[in-house]
């Protein structure tokens, strides 16, 4: 006991001893010790400020324990300490100033502190300054990502203070950058504040872009003479940024002209004055019509027992007599019209990088077709079959993919062996079909089309049956997540990448079993002449069917690749059928190169529709059906026909 | 039509006095007339498979006796629907909003009525304007003429377009279905003005008409009858005589009708258009019995199934378009419907509402094979005919 009071002594005069000097961590707390100890978030600012200005480097570790419920008040003499907790439930009180040891309590001698959330969420912001020059480079980013999330006029000074010792050379960058944003948001100096705007004048960034907009936030005067301040533009009554009736309410709002009587106010007003069938001596049943009613309702007025209309002429006159503008919040000119300079700028060039997004997404829309088509291109395109279950095909790809992924769970492996197992499903699938059903009918071509189709529906029905109407997921492995992003305007994902790769890697595969091997050699003997090419020992039968199924696997392979980005459902063949022999058509029939133009233009233009009238997918499609249709007028065999006999009908 | 026309068509005077029979027999076993062994959604059930099979009809002519495959006659069909239900439902919603309004104190002004019926119609889609295409949806005079119009223009153009441009065979398969395929996105949108994918409902309450729907599905039961036997009969009288001729040797021979000096494309572009207004009529018979009328009923898939029917009725003979819309679509609504027993296999038991769509596919990839005349093939046995020609 004797030894724990003289520690106690000991403690105690140790701030005390040093307060002569200069004021200690301890002496600041106690200074705002009434603040601190009923912390509430209206209240707790000065407090912080007065602990962050005193510029002492252990406030960092104070605010940061505080934040934490770290800090402790100790209750015999109010001093505030660190703590932490012995085995036996006594505490050891650490030192702010040094972080020594100072003395063992019992919990019952000692209070803890417990800022709401409020509180902690002020000492955050207060302790980004501290972070800001923080040696961990990850508290260093956090604190650019709190300050850029929420920025404050307060932090500009320590983040310009922090860039002079920053070592890293990304953070150094965002620095930087942010401290230029904040210029223009809060700098008070009005030069400087230009010159960072003209500094990022045309950068691409949405922070910049974010900063801008409110700088050039207006809002909008209605007097009848010019304005004091910022005038940013004079608004006509009548053009699209201000309708007459918009005008009206803003001048009525401005108390500058009586409230306009509304159709409805008006039936009220009469309704509340019938009086014995009439008002004002019109018969109420003769009221079915806007022109009676208005007379009756002068009628009304005349009578002293209604406010008057306001008329057409009236309003026309209360908005003669006034002007409209659109003043900005921000005073200074200079400031507005650089950063009106500065967001056109930025606008046009965000303008190219949207078009050039808007290519790759054409681009990618394009893959996906020619995806889908390239096997149609070798069943309908070569060999001149119509096979309306190629997209019962793709989806059985797609539910092979489904249905590996139940087995292997590893993403990437499971793709790998997903690949090859739809291309053998959906080969032997083709296969079967060829032998069983495409063989008979081969001059019969519109029966194909329908006995395919019957083959179609009841694969759709079947897949419904086995796998449920809900869709199904084909998960992607983890390294095809994300996307590729070039700038905040420009972006495409990794798997749209894959899909593009996949779809040249296609058109590869089949260049070169057509021109290389000898099925191809074979195919294309057949195609052109099956009796002529029997005769010099092709077996047309075999070469049919190994066609046949070619197609089909690619578009099993497709299937897999197709369901990685979309949901694999019983339908999703559907989908693609129709786009799918248009694009064949489109490109020319016969020829892959016109397969790859027909899907370019198809993706292209419905990519381009949607450019122009946005969020509208349903529309892009219409106006794309009837550019084909008009397009088959112009070139009736497509972008690349045939010529000569093999193109005959 | 003179007399011979039958006298040489002895089918025709056969399917006329069987379909009046059927009605006949039909409206004394109904709620509405007879003794009620048929329910009323059955009427309607049996109304709407009429009109089916007059579109089949129209079907057969263009393409077993014109040779032309189209992917896209559901979007006639669906166009003479939206046309007749625009009145029903415009008319209907101005019955039901003047009502409520006349029970306000001040009697409504035709401003009012106009903005309720607006508000009424198109609030589904957030709007309460009349678009453009409405300005007629008062006049069932007009309305009834577009059941026709429409359609037919729509043909007209297209069939304008293709026929002149050559495109034939699968071509023009895939292009018929490209356009029902673009119609039915472009009304599945709400700017497209017709309720986008909510479709025109209500329609089975005719305005103004307080009989009950088992008397309201009769006379639709009949109307339908009635343009069946109309819709036969023309069609019988036009593929027998020389026009009839023509474009049977078109379909057999393209090239052969045009150097005889035969306009083939003026014939193709008739017989394209006839059948898009016979289409549009069968439409709108059928739309008020459904009751409603949306995008997904023009829908590629549809034009497939009505070739279906077609095909396994048995194509290039008129009945056989009507035996096989018939069977398909009653055997279709008696599988779907639940009424079909499901075999227990001990294993698995099959449910026909799950696989009904498998047989109906496989049993079509079987009559394509082996059946090419349909299922007419064996009446033509039957009668002791031998098959017409019809590839």
């Amino acid at each position: 006991m004797k030894s724990l009071l003289l520690a106690m002594c000991l403690v105690l005069s140790l701030p005390n001893g040093a307060l002569a000097q200069s004021p200690t961590v301890q002496d600041l707390l106690q200074s705002q010790r009434a603040l601190i100890e009923k912390s509430s978030r209206r209240t707790i600012g000065p407090a912080i400020d007065a602990l962050v200005a005193s510029g002492l480097p252990q406030m960092q570790n104070v605010l940061e324990a505080w934040q934490a419920k770290g800090m402790w008040q100790r209750k015999g003499d109010g001093f505030f300490f660190a703590a932490r907790k012995n085995d036996d439930g006594t505490f050891i009180l650490q030192d702010f100033e040094d972080g020594a040891d100072v003395a063992t309590v019992s919990s019952a001698e000692i209070k803890q502190l417990k800022p709401n959330s409020g509180v902690r969420a002020m000492i955050a912001t207060a302790l980004v300054r501290f972070q800001l020059t923080d040696t961990d480079i990850t508290k260093r980013a956090d604190a650019l990502d709190s300050i850029s999330r929420d920025p404050e006029a307060a932090l500009l000074a320590p983040l310009r203070a922090s860039i002079e010792g920053e070592t890293d050379p990304d953070i150094l960058a965002r620095k930087v950058r942010l401290e230029r944003l904040m210029t223009m948001a809060y700098d008070t100096d009005v030069p400087s504040r230009v010159a960072a705007i003209n500094d990022m004048s045309g950068d691409l960034g949405v922070d910049f872009r974010a900063t801008l907009n409110p700088i050039l936030s207006t809002s909008r005067v209605v007097s009848p003479t010019a304005p004091d301040g910022n005038i940013a533009r004079e608004v006509i009554v009548g053009s699209d940024a201000l309708t007459h009736s918009a005008a009206y309410a803003l001048l009525v709002a401005a108390g500058g002209a009586p409230v306009e009587i509304t159709a409805d106010a008006r039936d009220t007003t009469l309704e509340a004055h019938i009086d014995g069938g009439r008002i004002a001596g019109f018969p109420v049943a003769q009221l079915s019509s806007e022109a009676v009613r208005d007379q009756a309702y002068d009628a009304l007025v005349t009578r002293g027992l209604a406010p008057p209309r306001v008329t057409q002429t009236d309003i026309d006159a209360s908005l003669a007599s006034y002007r409209f503008f659109d003043v900005y919040d921000d005073p200074s000119p200079a400031v507005t019209s650089a950063a009106e300079a500065a967001l056109a700028a930025s606008e046009t060039r965000v303008a190219f990088g949207q078009a050039a997004d808007l290519g790759l997404d054409a681009l990618s829309l394009a893959s996906i077709y020619f995806l889908a088509a390239i096997g149609l291109a070798i069943t309908f395109g070569v060999m001149g079959v119509i096979n309306m279950a190629h997209g019962e095909f793709i989806m059985m790809g797609a539910y092979t993919g489904f249905v590996v992924q139940q087995y292997v769970p590893n993403h990437t492996a499971s793709i790998l062996l997903a690949v090859p197992l739809a291309f053998a499903v959906t080969f032997g699938a083709g296969v079967t079909l060829e032998r069983l059903v495409v063989r008979r009918l081969y001059h019969r071509p519109l029966e194909t089309l329908l006995a395919t189709f019957g083959v179609s529906i009841a694969l759709q029905q079947l897949a419904k049956n086995i796998f449920g109407t809900q869709a199904r997921p084909l998960t992607s492995p983890s390294w095809l997540d994300g996307a590729w992003v070039i700038n905040d305007v420009v972006a495409i994902s990794y798997i749209r990448i894959a899909i593009f790769i996949l779809a040249l890697l296609f058109l590869a595969l089949f260049l070169f079993i057509m021109k290389r091997t000898r099925l191809g050699l074979e195919t294309r003997a057949v195609t052109q002449n099956p009796r002529m090419a029997a005769s010099m020992g092709i077996n047309p039968d075999r070469v049919n069917m190994l066609t046949f199924g070619l197609g089909s696997g690619i578009a099993g392979i497709a299937g897999v690749a197709i369901g990685l980005f979309a949901k694999v459902t019983s339908e999703m063949g559907s989908d693609y059928i129709v786009q799918s022999f248009m694009t064949v058509v489109v490109g020319g029939v016969g020829n892959i190169w016109g397969t790859l133009a027909g899907a370019a233009m198809i993706g292209g233009f419905q990519k381009g529709v949607e450019w122009l009238n946005p969020s509208n997918t349903l529309a892009a499609q219409t106006y794309m059906i009837i550019f084909i249709i008009i397009f088959i007028q112009f070139r009736p065999r497509g972008i690349i026909a045939l010529k000569g006999r093999a193109a005959g009908d | 039509m003179n007399r011979s026309f039958v006298v040489r068509n002895p089918s025709v005077l056969i399917f006329l006095v069987l379909l009046s029979l059927f009605t006949l027999v039909v409206t004394i076993l109904s709620e509405g007339f007879g003794v009620g062994l048929l329910s009323t959604s059955f009427v309607k059930v049996l109304g709407k498979t009429l009109c089916l099979c007059l579109i089949a009809i129209a079907m057969d002519l263009i393409w077993g006796y014109a040779g032309i495959l189209s992917l896209g006659h559901f979007a006639f069909f669906g166009l003479g629907g939206y046309m007749i239900g625009m009145w029903l439902m415009y008319e209907r919603t101005r019955q039901i909003v003047e009502n409520a309004l006349s029970e306000g104190v001040l009697p409504p002004t035709p401003e009012e009525i106009s903005t309720g019926i607006g508000n009424q119609i198109f609030g589904v889609v957030g709007s309460s304007d009349f678009p453009l295409i409405w300005a007629f949806a008062d006049s069932l005079v007009l309305q009834l003429a577009f059941v026709v119009l429409v359609p037919g223009l729509l043909a007209l153009v297209f069939g304008w377009l293709a026929f002149r441009s050559r495109v034939t065979g699968v071509y023009l398969s895939i292009l018929t279905q490209a356009m029902t395929l673009g119609l039915s996105l472009y009304l599945f949108q709400n700017a497209s003005g017709l309720r986008g994918n909510n479709g025109l409902s209500g329609l089975q309450n005719l305005p103004g008409v307080t009989a009950p729907q088992s008397v309201v599905s009769l006379w639709f039961f009949w109307a339908s009858a009635l343009a069946l036997g109309l819709g036969y009969l023309l069609v019988a009288w036009v593929v027998s005589g020389k026009f009839g001729s023509v474009i049977r040797g078109i379909r057999d021979n393209e090239a052969r009708v045009r150097f005889l000096g035969y306009s083939v494309e003026t014939y193709k572009l008739a017989v394209f258009t006839l059948t898009a207004c016979i289409s549009g009529i069968a439409g709108a018979l059928y739309y008020p019995q459904a009751g409603i009328i949306n995008p997904a009923e023009v829908a590629p898939i549809a034009s497939i199934y009505l070739a279906v029917w077609v095909a396994i009725g048995g194509r290039g003979r008129l009945y056989g378009a009507v035996i096989g819309t018939a069977f398909v679509s009653l055997v279709s609504s008696w599988f779907t419907g639940g009424q079909a027993p499901d075999i227990d296999l001990g294993f698995y038991a099959i449910k026909w509402v799950d696989w009904w769509l498998v047989l109906l596919g496989l049993s079509f990839v079987l009559v394509t094979l082996y059946a090419p005349g349909g299922i007419s093939s064996f009446v033509d046995k039957l009668a002791g005919k031998t098959m017409e020609a019809d590839r």
